[in-house]
């Protein structure tokens, strides 16, 4: 059922656990943060993600990935949660990746085989507005010798600000059509954005941008069955990630109440904090297990997995912010310093949580 | 074919042949079942049929061993076999705390006398339990009971009284918690006896609650003389025997896992949720299923037979809870017609009557907060007071 690990599953868990607890823990966002890096992550360990195989985990071993499928990624993205490991992971080797690997055409070949050695990064441009809503793309590509132009803007391009190619989303005249895109392509006006999980993304405007017949990813007009397989698995994946952060400040928080004395008292010998810990300990129990299902749903089915991804990232949106909030509270004033890390959880499941679609969002999905 | 694929094949087609058409149709009420007992009167020839072809075949307690009156199956057989008779809408053959309670605990801790005594009768559905546990003053804080257990040579001499005990008025045999000494720690001292309630001394009073119906007594005890040989297990080291049942209890209670979806209950009602009231049930849907699947989880990851421990209070807390959240939208959309207590059209309210016993799912075997409580010692093992 892929409610439980298997040996293998559990070996890359704990492999993912030590690479990232040693490569990129904590302190490397803060100091990433502090030292206000132009690229917002370390090309460093980008690189060695690329030696462990996390780059390529989506890819086809045809174009030198490691197809290890996307309870796999969700494994190696709880870890980065856990830590908040910041890297082109979600842009490139999963919403990229999996884009490229659906149209399974020539560019896919060339850049796929880049994705997995990290030499290249690539982005997805989908949405335009201030909320997650792929199902109102205003941006088209017009016929324009044989090939398009493309006008319009685009929003929350996680990664955006440095990858060299661009996955954008537009309308032709046949349907929603997925185009490749390099940014320095002229036309192309992008602004990085620093968003407050000190995390990076792009605001693109598009002015005729030209773009030829061959970089068409897929097939004209059919680009909403790549699309929609592609955000459910950045959902997915997000969700994953989420459950790693809130795990995390889960233990941090259940720590420290064993260790805070007031009134003469270890805190946590206080019953009206018991309680709070023991049902976020139940939601994040139902948390994982939603993740769980939906990442399997994902391996076994891409096409059939859409509600389950959306149950996954609608209750791990509810619940990776309480845990967020509970861990702030808990904390007292201390939570509110930017000495500890707790804020930086916070921070970051925010984030997570409104990309590709918060809980109102799915929950409506799942109503349709 | 493999094993488990044959023994599909064959409960299929037994259940198919077996299973009368009148016990495929889903129960109205919790009156609709059958709960055995000496005095039991069956609804119908359709229902007696039932019982008697599955207690034959030792499925109305599948996993326990055959000289008990069970089946033997393994954990993987039983769980075909419910899967194949909810595929056929069966209703239990049987509903039965000696089932689901008293013989897990008999089973680990009874003699062999004792387990040939009772537990096929329990599985021919011929004897009928009940729980004598909380005490007026002994709710949440169980470990205080009081029922007063004397060793007058030859029998035990018991005094004192129960309360919410389930079906007391109904029941043929009680299996009760009484005190058999109180001079040291209260979790210590306590004895797990059985009798039969036409002892002597023995009474009932049901309680009438808020649901206008009446589930639960309070049960007295004057100088009711029990035999020896009915105490389970040591002397005065009952609280074992209790944890592990209200552990059985919990898992039970919590157990939705055959609920109707809240969506399936609304449609059922033929109301078209506004956009406010669908997001509240997609809200719990998504629950209903992480909750379920968590079960399953939980299950898998307990080796087999093991029990579930500190966990099952998660499952009863969370599981209580989201059933009053369900019974909520529940009332919210049926709006008007659910507030109907006494009609025809409402089956003398059974949704507003259903609505109402819920509340007390948080409260019977353990309180909500009772379990947030053993969740945060032994699972978060966050300090006592």
């Amino acid at each position: 059922m892929g409610l439980l690990l298997t040996e293998d599953e559990k070996m890359l868990q704990e492999s993912a656990a030590g690479f990232f607890a040693d490569k990129a823990p904590v302190s490397q966002i803060r100091a990433l943060r502090d030292d206000r890096d132009a690229t917002g992550y370390s090309k460093e360990l980008w690189l060695e993600m690329s030696e462990m195989g996390f780059t390529g985990v989506l890819v086809d071993a045809e174009n030198g990935g490691f197809d290890m499928g996307f309870m796999a990624a969700g494994l190696i993205a709880e870890q980065m949660g856990k830590n908040l490991s910041a890297s082109p992971f979600l842009s490139s080797s999963v919403l990229a990746a999996t884009a490229l690997k659906m149209a399974g055409d020539k560019q896919a070949a060339k850049l796929l085989p880049e994705i997995v050695s990290g030499k290249m990064v690539m982005a997805l441009a989908v949405d335009e507005g201030g909320k997650h809503n792929p199902d109102a793309i205003q941006m088209t590509a017009s016929p324009s010798g044989n090939g398009f132009k493309l006008n319009g803007k685009k929003s929350m391009v996680v990664d955006g600000h440095m990858a060299d190619q661009i996955i954008v989303v537009a309308q032709t005249d046949d349907g929603l059509t997925l185009f490749v895109v390099p940014t320095d392509a002229k036309g192309l006006d992008t602004e990085r954005t620093i968003m407050v999980d000190s995390r990076n993304a792009a605001r693109m405007v598009f002015e005729d941008v030209e773009v030829t017949g061959e970089q068409v990813l897929g097939e004209v007009g059919k680009g909403a069955d790549i699309l929609n397989t592609v955000l459910n698995a950045g959902r997915a994946v997000l969700a994953a990630e989420m459950l790693g952060a809130a795990s995390q400040v889960f233990q941090t928080t259940n720590d420290y109440l064993k260790e805070r004395k007031q009134f003469g008292k270890i805190i946590g010998e206080f019953q009206a904090l018991q309680h709070r810990m023991a049902h976020l300990y139940c939601e994040l129990e139902l948390a994982r297990t939603s993740v769980l299902t939906a990442l399997t749903a994902l391996d076994k089915n891409p096409k059939s997995a859409g509600p389950f991804v959306s149950m996954a990232k609608a209750k791990l949106g509810s619940v990776a912010k309480l845990a967020a909030l509970e861990s702030v509270q808990l904390h007292g004033g201390m939570g509110m310093t930017d000495e500890l890390d707790i804020g930086l959880y916070l921070k970051r499941i925010r984030v997570a949580q409104e990309l590709l679609g918060d809980a109102d969002y799915h929950i409506a999905q799942i109503t349709k | 074919m493999s094993d488990l694929e044959q023994f599909r094949a064959e409960t299929c087609a037994w259940l198919g042949a077996n299973c009368p058409e009148e016990m495929r149709t889903p129960m109205k009420r919790e009156t609709d079942g059958c709960w055995g007992g000496r005095n039991w009167v069956f609804q119908s020839e359709a229902q007696k049929l039932w019982l008697e072809r599955m207690a034959a075949k030792g499925w109305t307690a599948p996993s326990w061993p055959k000289q008990y009156g069970g089946a033997g199956l393994s954990r993987a057989e039983d769980k075909i076999l419910k899967q194949e008779m909810k595929r056929i809408n069966a209703r239990p053959p049987l509903l039965s705390f000696g089932i689901w309670m008293l013989g897990p605990a008999l089973l680990k801790f009874g003699t062999e006398a004792q387990k040939m005594r009772f537990l096929p009768e329990i599985c021919r559905g011929e004897i009928r339990w009940c729980q004598g546990y909380s005490e007026p003053n002994a709710g949440s804080d169980l470990a205080s009971l009081a029922t007063k257990c004397e060793d007058k040579g030859d029998h035990f001499l018991v005094n004192g009284s129960k309360v919410w005990t389930s079906y007391a008025d109904e029941a043929d045999w009680i299996f009760c918690l009484v005190r058999t000494d109180n001079t040291g720690k209260k979790h210590h001292g306590i004895s797990f006896i059985l009798f039969d309630m036409e002892t002597e001394g023995v009474s009932t009073k049901p309680i009438k609650l808020i649901s206008g119906r009446s589930p639960f007594c309070e049960t007295f005890f004057e100088n009711v003389k029990v035999p020896k040989e009915n105490l389970v297990g040591e002397r005065d080291k009952g609280w074992t025997i209790a944890k592990y049942l209200l552990t059985h209890e919990r898992e039970m209670i919590g157990d939705s896992g055959n609920l109707k979806p809240v969506a399936q209950m609304v449609a059922e009602l033929g109301i078209i949720p506004d956009a406010a009231l669908q997001a509240k049930i997609t809200e719990l849907t998504i629950d209903e299923w992480a909750f379920s699947q968590t079960m399953s989880r939980m299950l898998a990851e307990a080796k087999a037979g093991a029990s579930l421990g500190a966990k099952s209070s998660m499952l009863k807390y969370y599981g209580t809870e989201l059933n009053k959240r369900r019974y909520e939208v529940m009332m919210d959309a049926a709006g008007y017609d659910g507030l109907e207590w006494e009609s025809e059209r409402s089956n003398d309210g059974e949704l507003a009557r259903l609505w109402l016993r819920t509340k007390g799912n948080s409260i019977e075997g353990g309180t909500s907060e009772i379990q947030l409580n053993i969740i945060a010692k032994h699972i978060l093992e966050l300090p006592g007071t």
